[in-house]
């Protein structure tokens, strides 16, 4: 099951440069909750900062606080455990390109250790289930590479890598900007199903395709949270004047 | 979705325009600097290819003839006789080579993940670079005669061990900076997958990295296998030649570079021939070495993999 995040006083940097500051926020568990704002403004740094991927840049900083239920993230434990429970989704699909369709969706379990073959082949199948590619790739999971699928179907094998090592917490980088009509309402109709079980966080370009998945939105500007609020009230009647200009198209 | 069909722009008319005059021309003249260039580096690989042709045939031509089954199975025959072989001369390059590789790859290969992996921007890491291409430039006797007084001196005699470690010493360098610039193709975003599942960064550059960069580290590690594989010079001062079989690493042991030298400067038109041919058996060994590593390493690629 999903858990919720809470967010005080985020700040952060990428050498002198302040990216992100003072973001508060509550993201609430078993939800979808999307970013948006212009490119540049932070939403990336963000969700990175969530799974402590921003520090694996080394001229990278952040302090502040994030809880993921009562867990403090950069506190109670090692980057390593925390990556374990909150997956990622990159902006393109990220295959690795010298393992099978298999073995990249048992990458996880696989390269942390883990050796149980049935145990192995039922999370590769349940993963690919969820992530609606099993009936397309049933056939050559072991003799296929993952880069050698098409590119929505890629980036579907990459949620199913997300999802195999069994997260509470799914963090998607703008994970259909890459991808054609078709992978991208694939990948929506993924969203939509699995925010019941998992708490969503997705970064995104196209604001209907937040509108259509998300519970709730934030605003982010110049590395500030403007707004947050439910979609509906961003969408049709949102507090801040700036979240408006930026939601009908005025600047941005 | 809106179901309202999508205004689509009229094309633009000017520039764009490839029936106007001056475009045509432009066409031409670019057609045939595009034949010119092809036809260049054509030309380029040819003059390239040419002397290697040339030295394999000539090797053929100057080799072949004295070549047979003795040549394998015997040790050379004393001054005066004929007939002889290079038998203990190929065993010794055998285990020469393969004391070198088995000291000089990996040691090579983990300087190279650290430069890539761990070292960047670090003032060791920089100093290594610089060390690898320094060392890397130093002449082959030069690094025999320091291994000389290194290690065969405080030993008091030439060994095997000797001549594997000063060819293994110059491999690291060739090594090191193709593992380096092999890891460093590999995509950030496949380490971030990786890194992002919860996989700790030395599983990450083990298991991802290194795996992703394997087929270039390979070649790295062909080329500079092939390269001490002809060495002469350092095994001069190290493992010194042995007109005998010898079994043991801390003996003085044949080599075919080296035996191919005392019989190549030698006034005897029967250690010529058999120079030739000894000439003739080391490239053969060496391409054949380089190709079955290829095919091995080639197993088990996926298809539509990289």
């Amino acid at each position: 099951m999903g858990v919720g995040i809470l967010v005080e006083n985020l700040n952060a940097w990428y050498g002198t440069n302040h990216i992100l500051q003072d973001i508060n926020l509550h993201i609430p568990a078993n939800h979808a909750t999307a970013l948006i704002g212009p490119s540049g403004c932070g939403k990336s740094t963000f969700v990175r900062c969530l799974n402590r991927m921003h520090e694996t840049n080394p001229v990278a900083r952040a302090t502040g606080v994030v809880k993921m239920g009562d867990l403090d993230i950069y506190n109670d434990a090692s980057p390593v455990e925390i990556r374990r429970r909150v997956g990622m989704v990159f902006q393109r699909p990220n295959p690795f390109p010298t393992m099978s369709i298999y073995d990249n969706v048992a990458s996880g379990l696989k390269l942390n250790g883990f050796r149980n073959r049935r145990i192995l082949d039922e999370t590769v199948e349940r993963s690919l289930k969820q992530a609606a590619l099993w009936d397309e790739v049933k056939d050559d999971l072991k003799k296929k590479s993952g880069a050698s699928i098409s590119g929505g179907q890629q980036q579907r094998m990459c949620i199913a890598r997300a999802l195999a090592v069994d997260p509470e917490v799914l963090l998607m980088d703008e994970p259909a900007s890459a991808l054609d009509p078709v992978s991208t309402s694939k990948i929506e109709d993924l969203i939509f199903q699995l925010k019941s079980q998992y708490t969503i966080v997705i970064v995104t370009h196209n604001m209907q395709q937040a509108a259509r998945v998300a519970e709730n939105t934030g605003f982010f500007l110049n590395g500030k949270m403007v707004e947050f609020d439910s979609t509906h009230k961003i969408f049709t009647n949102p507090r801040d004047k700036r979240t408006e200009d930026y939601i009908t198209g005025r600047f941005g | 979705m809106s179901t309202q069909p999508i205004p689509i722009p009229p094309a633009r008319p000017g520039p764009m325009n490839l029936q106007s005059r001056g475009m045509r021309i432009n066409t031409a003249r670019r057609t045939i600097t595009n034949h010119i260039v092809s036809g260049l580096a054509i030309l380029a690989t040819l003059v390239v290819l040419a002397p290697l042709a040339a030295i394999l045939f000539y090797l053929v031509y100057k080799g072949a003839s004295s070549l047979n089954l003795a040549f394998f199975t015997h040790v050379p025959a004393p001054v005066g006789e004929t007939g002889g072989g290079m038998a203990n001369s190929i065993l010794g390059s055998g285990v020469i080579l393969f004391v070198a590789s088995l000291m000089g790859i990996p040691v090579g290969i983990a300087a190279g993940v650290y430069l890539a992996e761990f070292g960047r921007g670090k003032m060791l890491a920089n100093a290594m670079r610089f060390t690898a291409d320094v060392l890397n430039g130093v002449p082959s006797i030069v690094m025999g005669i320091a291994i000389y007084s290194l290690v065969v001196m405080p030993q008091k005699h030439f060994s095997a061990l000797a001549g594997g470690i000063v060819l293994a010493i110059m491999m690291i360098p060739t090594v090191t900076r193709t593992t380096e610039e092999m890891l460093s193709t590999v995509p950030r975003a496949i380490r971030e997958a990786a890194l992002g599942l919860g996989v700790p960064k030395w599983r990450t550059v083990l298991s991802v990295s290194l795996r992703t960069a394997s087929p270039g580290i390979i070649t790295g590690c062909m080329l500079a296998f092939a390269r001490v594989a002809g060495e002469t010079a350092p095994l001069l001062f190290t493992a010194f030649g042995n007109q005998f079989w010898s079994f043991k690493l801390n003996e003085p042991i044949a080599a075919l570079p080296l035996q191919i030298f005392v019989y190549a400067i030698s006034p005897y038109d029967e250690w010529h021939r058999l120079a030739w041919a000894g000439s003739l058996v080391l490239i053969v060994l060496i391409m054949v070495s380089v190709t079955l590593v290829r095919i091995y390493a080639n197993r088990g690629v996926l298809k539509g993999g990289s």
